[in-house]
């Protein structure tokens, strides 16, 4: 991962590019889509170097918003396998290296 | 108290003035139920109470009847307490369940290289989308680029009126030179009759923009709009070098030329495409050579050759087209007073969605040195390598494009600069070369010496082979004169030696036919073009047998130049 970054800083120009919130998979409803995609590159500029408070962060706002019982993963490597309620998870890519899921299950 | 109160009187409906008002105001009045016992009143009461004991069996009656006996009080603070217990409501169980909200599993590894691939498809996708957006949008700049022009012009009234003032200013021309244009398509001079071989030139249209003082040193017919004409201005004069102008002019319109193109060097020479009439290969006497494209707005050339992409270090003679080569691209040739002769290909390069188009050196090097510098040179029409090149020292090679070093030939034409040099239309062994040495020489290319030779007594401009027939040529010299010659009619004199301009200064420098009307237009160096008729003997057809017209064609056109060389071959060419 470290070469990665490397890699990337050899071509800032990627990283320029790379900047956007990539949506990988997602069955929410388009509005609810929208607004958590916001909340999540929000989230994740406020906390840039704490996944943690970011994490935190996207949670409690979605818990607010949407009801309760929202998880949220961010991380640059891992796997995973969630059960959630359909319509209710984003999977997305941001600034070419986060990977973040957000899900509803209670 | 006020003695003027005044008050409505609703009685009277009227304003009555009160006089006195009452001062008195009582406030509080209680009657007393107290009575002397010993009063009258008292006394009354008790005698009439004593009535009333008599009649005390009915109190009721008179209690209610007087209504004087007061009612009777309830004690408000007398309360009894009830109570009283309903019975209570059973309690019902009711259960249900619902069905929990769907649930999906969902599972997939977040990494760096899945990231950096999903971006990698996505900017990909959006380059692609944008380059289908950049040709939509292309058209809306186009658009909005029109809609600027509309907006431009709306502030600029003359650039509105431009095209009709452009189509008015042709019907001007059209109405003012009327007799010109009639002349022009239908005069045909009767005179010719009686004259028997002889003919006459008959001036029309004079092409002359007064801002450019320069010497015509190039012309060039529009092969596809034959109304149109490049004229290329520099200066010969080698001592007052200074700015050229290429422009455009059109018969149609005399007045005004059609384009304008200022340029920093003099022009020494100028062709147009013949497929793509809009570009006009130009050389410059600074060795440049460029590319004027007359779709494209601006007065800049669209390519032009600079000291990095190996321009000729001195001034470039002759330009022409060539066919485009195998990648279709357009290519031109060049010949330098440096002695190189020099392929341009203008090559398209896929930069980035964009096409650059830029001049450069072929890369197999067809570019031929020689020891003296090239003034003029010709392509074989039908023979591709094969071309002809006039020199500084009067002689003429013939080169192939395949050998860079060898020249196939070498004619000991002229004793002085070849100024050009052309192969004949129809006949395929013939060129023409003319020289400054007031000669006009025709050469058959397999013969080491000329067939025929004119001597035309003043240095020799310029001269072209007609587009009609094979064996007509005209020159101009720079005693004013244009000399019109068919050799199948008159193969020693002229048929027409005519002056055409009436100043005494003036020289002429080319001459050009054109491909289509029997016209011919004559550059003299006060950059004013003179357009000229032929009169009929000058383009008249041979004819065989008493008025018994010969078939049409170039095979005709070669038989007939054959015929001639035959005739010169066989018997003892005294003319040579």
């Amino acid at each position: 991962m470290a070469g990665t970054g490397e890699g990337k800083k050899e071509e800032p120009d990627y990283k320029k590019l790379f900047n956007f919130p990539l949506i990988r998979h997602t069955d929410m409803p388009e509005e609810m889509k929208v607004e958590t995609m916001e909340l999540c590159v929000t989230a994740c500029e406020k906390f840039e170097t704490n996944n943690e408070s970011a994490a935190k962060m996207i949670k409690e706002s979605m818990d607010k918003k949407f009801g309760s019982s929202w998880h949220v993963v961010i991380g640059e490597d891992f796997g995973f396998e969630i059960t959630h309620e359909a319509k209710n998870l984003l999977y997305m890519f941001y600034g070419g290296r986060l990977a973040i899921c957000v899900w509803r299950c209670s | 108290a006020p003695q003027n109160i005044v008050r409505y009187s609703f009685k009277e409906r009227s304003y009555k003035s009160t006089s006195v008002v009452d001062q008195m105001a009582v406030h509080f009045v209680l009657e007393g139920n107290l009575l002397h016992q010993d009063s009258d009143e008292a006394r009354r009461l008790r005698a009439k109470e004593g009535d009333d004991s008599g009649e005390d069996d009915r109190p009721d009656s008179v209690a209610s009847k007087t209504d004087k006996k007061e009612p009777k009080l309830t004690n408000q603070f007398n309360f009894s307490e009830r109570a009283s217990q309903t019975l209570n409501n059973s309690l019902r169980d009711r259960c249900c369940q619902t069905e929990p909200p769907p649930r999906v599993t969902f599972s997939d590894t977040a990494n760096q290289w899945k990231t950096y691939d999903m971006y990698e498809m996505e900017t990909e996708k959006q380059e692609k989308n944008k380059d289908k957006q950049n040709a939509t949008p292309k058209k809306e700049n186009d658009n909005s680029k029109k809609k600027m022009m509309l907006i431009e012009t709306q502030s600029d009234t003359i650039t509105k009126v431009l095209k009709p003032a452009k189509i008015l200013e042709r019907m001007c021309n059209q109405n003012i030179c009327d007799d010109i244009a009639q002349d022009f398509k239908y005069f045909e001079d009767v005179s010719d009759e009686f004259r028997d071989q002889k003919g006459t030139l008959l001036p029309l249209w004079k092409f002359h923009y007064e801002k450019a003082k320069l010497s015509v040193t190039a012309l060039c017919w529009n092969k596809k709009y034959q109304d149109l004409f490049a004229v290329g201005m520099g200066s010969y004069d080698f001592s007052k070098q200074g700015h050229g102008m290429l422009v455009f002019y059109s018969l149609k319109n005399s007045a005004f030329p059609e384009y304008i193109y200022p340029t920093s060097s003099g022009i020494l020479c100028l062709d147009i495409h013949e497929l793509h009439s809009h570009l006009v290969a130009v050389g410059f006497y600074d060795g440049c050579v460029a590319v004027y494209n007359l779709k494209e707005e601006g007065q800049e050339p669209v390519y032009k050759s600079t000291a990095k992409t190996g321009k000729h270090t001195d001034p470039v003679w002759q330009v022409q087209w060539q066919n485009d080569d195998m990648d279709n691209n357009h290519n031109f040739y060049s010949v330098s007073s440096d002695g190189r002769v020099v392929s341009w290909t203008l090559v398209k390069v896929r930069y980035t969605n964009t096409l650059i188009i830029h001049l450069c050196l072929d890369s197999n090097s067809r570019c031929l040195s020689f020891t003296v510098g090239g003034t003029s040179f010709d392509f074989h029409k039908h023979i591709d390598y094969l071309f002809l090149v006039g020199t500084e020292v009067g002689q003429i090679y013939k080169c192939s494009k395949a050998y860079s070093t060898q020249f196939l030939e070498t004619y000991e034409a002229h004793s002085m600069a070849v100024d050009a040099v052309k192969w004949n239309h129809f006949h395929p062994k013939v060129f023409i070369s003319c020289s400054s040495d007031w000669t006009i020489k025709i050469w058959d290319h397999t013969i080491n010496s000329p067939m025929f030779t004119f001597d035309l007594n003043s240095a020799v401009g310029d001269f072209a082979w007609s587009p009609y027939s094979s064996t007509v040529f005209a020159a101009v010299t720079t005693d004013r004169t244009v000399h019109v010659f068919d050799l199948s009619v008159n193969k020693d004199q002229a048929l027409c030696q005519q002056t055409v301009v009436s100043k005494k200064k003036t020289k002429l420098t080319h001459i050009d036919f054109n491909p289509v009307y029997p016209i011919i237009i004559v550059g003299d160096d006060q950059s004013c073009v003179t357009s000229l008729k032929l009169s009929p003997n000058l383009r008249r057809t041979p004819k065989g047998k008493k008025r018994q017209e010969l078939p049409k064609g170039p095979e005709t056109e070669v038989a007939k130049m054959e015929q001639l060389l035959r005739l010169l071959r066989e018997p003892d060419p005294t003319t040579v």
